[in-house]
């Protein structure tokens, strides 16, 4: 077991890594009543075709997340009965990139990690409880489907992406979760939640040893088979579409702005990059940016405005949205910006204040124990270390931010979401 | 361990300070408290988004922004909140902990300095709020209003309260209404400023590594401007115990592909001051309050009736409110299985395993509650409007005494005052 200590932000973190190949990160908190535990796959919406023993998969979009609902089923019952039984709060996520099951409990801490780390590792699954779960996914498609919220986001992504599987709803549809069987959850649990393929992150007031001790005897001795991800044919600089409009039942007009970024491969630059991207973002559209103070004193944009960066395996992009009585006029006026921070640079003394206020905004987010851990597994899964972002400040220069901007934040490039109120605003 | 001070800083002036060391951050709360009404819950939510757009030293979003950026990006949030009958106004506002200043910079004092400026030096243009503030947060209140549509879920429960309490106070909402948000101009905006600054009860809300001494002097530093020539307000809430009419059902239709159900009781009279509370808290968390509750374990998961069926108290005003997303025409069996639920805990028909897992899941909550600092700051305001000072630990110990009778008298209690649901276009036909 490794410590590796991070002073200056007040952090503290075991790492090992079992035989079987999984990463465990503890992060001691021994003033908190509570303890979080989250372990998760480097498995998300996006991983639909694969090669595992010489077979090709290709799995209907919505698997990954479907199979988050089943894993809780258990031989004897379900899962999130047991944990609950023991006063913890489980629950779970599936995103483009990862599925992550978790909990958080103040007592019986290593009786309900034994349970989170069985019911993952364990599939349960029989024909008759998948067809009943697609009845209970299918009300929560149709219910994401009437979320403006939700529309904006996945058309923005549609509008980005050509060919990379991320712009695929992580849900899936109605449709296509009808084709998933048993079968293809066993098939999906064999490649992707292997040991190797997992990272365990606990918080709280526990010893790192034991947590380990615990994962060794519950998890299979060994590794398994590698599987082999297909994102499909490479994707184009420039974004798929300029734009894609919808009319929903929604008060005011919503609406979010993407510029494509460069495929950042696996390793520590992508926590570069990601805070270069965090960092232009904020320099262009963030609240203390002009922009921003000018949108919002025109009145284009409210308080629902925010901007930032996204990275998954094969795809970077900057974003920016919310509210706006008129997104054509927020977004000339961005791309005008842009083109102005990427010709003349950016002003000294904002940019180190911007660079202290994303340094205090990282500091103050580790108070939270599901931020420290899944950034962690987030990270480790791109390849990088989520705690050293106190050195990569030091890393970074107005120069870098202005070139990324120069490069990203471009007409081909760009694509904006749009949902109108019905029948016009 | 965390310590929690009391102080009352000036009659109707009140500081909660809680010293601890395990966050990277420190929490500011500045609400003014006052009667929730229709006249004023426009006027009294406006009043925090113009405040936040710039005081005399800071005049604009620039500068503001600025010294915030200064301060290691603290947040400054304008706040509307509903406790009860009780509106809640002012900011909520993280700051890095001083400890983790890269400088030794003293954050708490500038970031006390700052939120006293911004409540009591206002940004003005010939003695009132400058007309472009007011004008442009007029418009976001009024589309925050009309969003409030967006979210069906959070809609369906809010036009719920809405029907069920026409005639009380509780039913308006913290944002108050489109046509009073409208009619706002900068001299009545500046009008009822003067007024609540002398009227409403104050209370002012610190967590962090600040020891309570030095709180208490940098936060009567910054807030010396507040007078003390009269009464402040004193929270209060009217609490209807019994419906005595048959329940009403009230139908509305959107274009959605997802029915909501909502179903409103009152609680015959038990709110967080009664002695039965602890009961109703166990109740609601085998009814419908957590992940082991009737409502979850049957009407979701046996029967696959909703998507989502959960129930929460209001625990002021007196209130249980049921929301469920089901399809259009479920809705007479789900109602049904809704209400089959609540009979079964009428009738004591409760495992042990779903009495013990309730409870365990309720004292699991509350102390969590002390390891997140938004969550204690609302728990602390809401302990404030209510006139209590109970700690969660305290709350969770209680919870562990109460007894399968006692949840059963407090399901007696709970009676169904009123139902809503959102339909489909379709269903119209």
């Amino acid at each position: 077991m490794i410590r590796q200590d991070y002073p200056r932000i007040g952090e503290q973190v075991f790492h090992h890594v079992l035989d079987n190949g999984l990463n465990i990160f503890v992060f001691p908190k021994p003033e908190h009543g509570k303890s979080y535990a989250f372990f998760a796959t480097n498995y998300g919406g996006m991983d639909m075709r694969f090669e595992l023993d010489g077979v090709k998969h290709d799995t209907p979009a919505g698997v990954a997340h479907f199979l988050e609902h089943k894993m809780f089923d258990t031989e004897g019952g379900n899962a999130l009965q047991d944990l609950a039984a023991n006063g913890a709060s489980p629950n779970a996520f599936t995103s483009n990139a990862i599925t992550g099951y978790y909990f958080e409990s103040t007592k019986k801490f290593e009786e309900n990690l034994r349970i989170l780390l069985s019911f993952v590792s364990v599939p349960w699954f029989t024909q008759e409880s998948v067809d009943k779960e697609q009845g209970i996914i299918g009300q929560e498609i149709r219910m994401i489907e009437d979320n403006p919220d939700w529309c904006v986001f996945i058309n923005m992504m549609k509008g980005l992406y050509q060919n990379h599987p991320v712009r695929t709803s992580v849900a899936g549809t109605v449709e296509s979760i009808s084709h998933i069987t048993a079968q293809t959850l066993y098939d999906c649990h064999r490649a992707f939640y292997d040991p190797s393929n997992m990272v365990l992150c606990v918080a709280g007031n526990v010893d790192p040893q034991r947590v380990c001790d615990i994962a060794g005897e519950i998890l299979p001795r060994a590794a398994g088979q590698q599987v082999t991800r297909d994102y499909g044919p490479e994707e184009p600089t420039q974004a798929a579409s300029p734009g894609i409009e919808v009319e929903m039942e929604v008060s005011a007009p919503i609406f979010q702005i993407a510029c494509k970024g460069e495929t950042v491969p696996y390793g520590p630059e992508t926590q570069r990059i990601q805070l270069l991207g965090e960092l232009a973002a904020q320099a262009l559209a963030g609240p203390s940016s002009k922009l921003y103070c000018s949108l919002y004193e025109q009145g284009l944009i409210n308080s629902e405005f925010g901007c930032g960066c996204e990275l998954y395996p094969g795809c970077v992009f900057l974003f920016a949205g919310g509210e706006s009585r008129d997104p054509k006029r927020v977004r000339e006026l961005l791309m005008r910006e842009a083109a102005r921070l990427a010709g003349d640079g950016l002003d000294p003394v904002m940019w180190s204040r911007l660079k202290k206020a994303a340094y205090g905004d990282r500091v103050r987010a580790l108070n939270s124990f599901e931020n420290l851990c899944v950034g962690q597994a987030q990270a480790f899964f791109l390849g990088g270390d989520s705690l050293g972002f106190a050195e990569l400040f030091e890393s970074v220069d107005a120069r870098d931010v202005q070139q990324l901007l120069a490069r990203w934040v471009t007409p081909e490039r760009t694509t904006m979401s749009v949902v109108w109120p019905k029948g016009g605003a | 361990m965390e310590l929690i001070t009391h102080t009352q800083l000036m009659p109707g002036v009140h500081l909660t300070s809680i010293h601890t060391n395990k966050f990277k951050s420190s929490q500011f709360g500045v609400s003014l408290l006052a009667p929730l009404k229709k006249e004023t819950a426009a006027l009294y939510a406006l009043l925090p988004m113009v405040l936040r757009r710039g005081c005399a030293s800071y005049p604009d979003m620039a500068s503001l922004s600025a010294a915030l950026d200064d301060l290691y990006g603290g947040s400054v949030e304008p706040m509307s909140v509903k406790k009860g009958e009780t509106q809640c106004v002012g900011f909520s506002a993280s700051f890095l902990d001083d400890a983790y200043a890269l400088e030794g910079e003293d954050i708490l004092c500038a970031a006390w300095e700052l939120l006293g400026k911004l409540l009591l030096e206002p940004y003005t243009c010939e003695g009132v709020f400058c007309s472009d503030y007011v004008d442009s947060e007029r418009a976001n209140l009024v589309d925050r209003i009309r969003g409030l549509i967006n979210d069906k879920r959070q809609y369906s429960t809010y036009r719920l309260g809405q029907e069920m309490c026409r005639d009380e106070a509780w039913g308006i909402s913290r944002l108050g209404e489109e046509q009073q948000a409208l009619s706002i101009t900068p001299e009545s905006l500046w009008g009822c400023y003067e007024q609540l600054v002398k009227s409403a009860a104050v209370e002012i809300y610190y967590c962090g590594s600040a020891h309570p001494e030095r709180v208490e002097r940098s936060v009567r530093s910054a807030f010396a401007g507040l007078l003390c020539d009269g009464p402040r307000y004193q929270p209060s809430c009217q609490v209807v115990s019994r419906v005595g009419r048959e329940p009403v059902l009230v139908e509305q239709s959107m274009d959605v592909t997802q029915g909501k159900l909502a179903m409103g009781f009152r609680t015959g009279g038990i709110t967080v001051k009664s002695e039965e509370y602890p009961a109703l808290m166990v109740f609601n968390g085998v009814f419908g309050g957590t992940s082991m509750s009737k409502l979850f374990m049957n009407v979701r998961e046996k029967l696959s009736l909703c998507y989502f069926a959960s129930s929460a108290l209001s625990k002021i005003k007196g209130l249980m409110l049921v929301s469920s997303g089901i399809e259009f025409d479920k809705y007479d069996q789900a109602r049904r299985e809704i209400l089959a639920q609540l009979e079964a805990c009428r009738s004591g028909s409760i495992t042990d395993d779903e009495l013990e897992g309730a409870k365990q899941i309720l004292t699991n909550s509350l102390h969590t509650i002390l390891d997140s600092q938004a969550r204690l700051a609302d728990y602390w305001l809401e302990q404030r409007v209510a006139g209590l000072d109970r700690t969660p630990e305290q709350l969770a110990a209680l919870l562990e005494q109460v007894t399968v009778e006692q949840v059963v008298r407090a399901a007696k209690a709970v009676e169904l005052d009123t139902v809503y649901f959102l339909k489909g276009r379709e269903a119209e036909a």
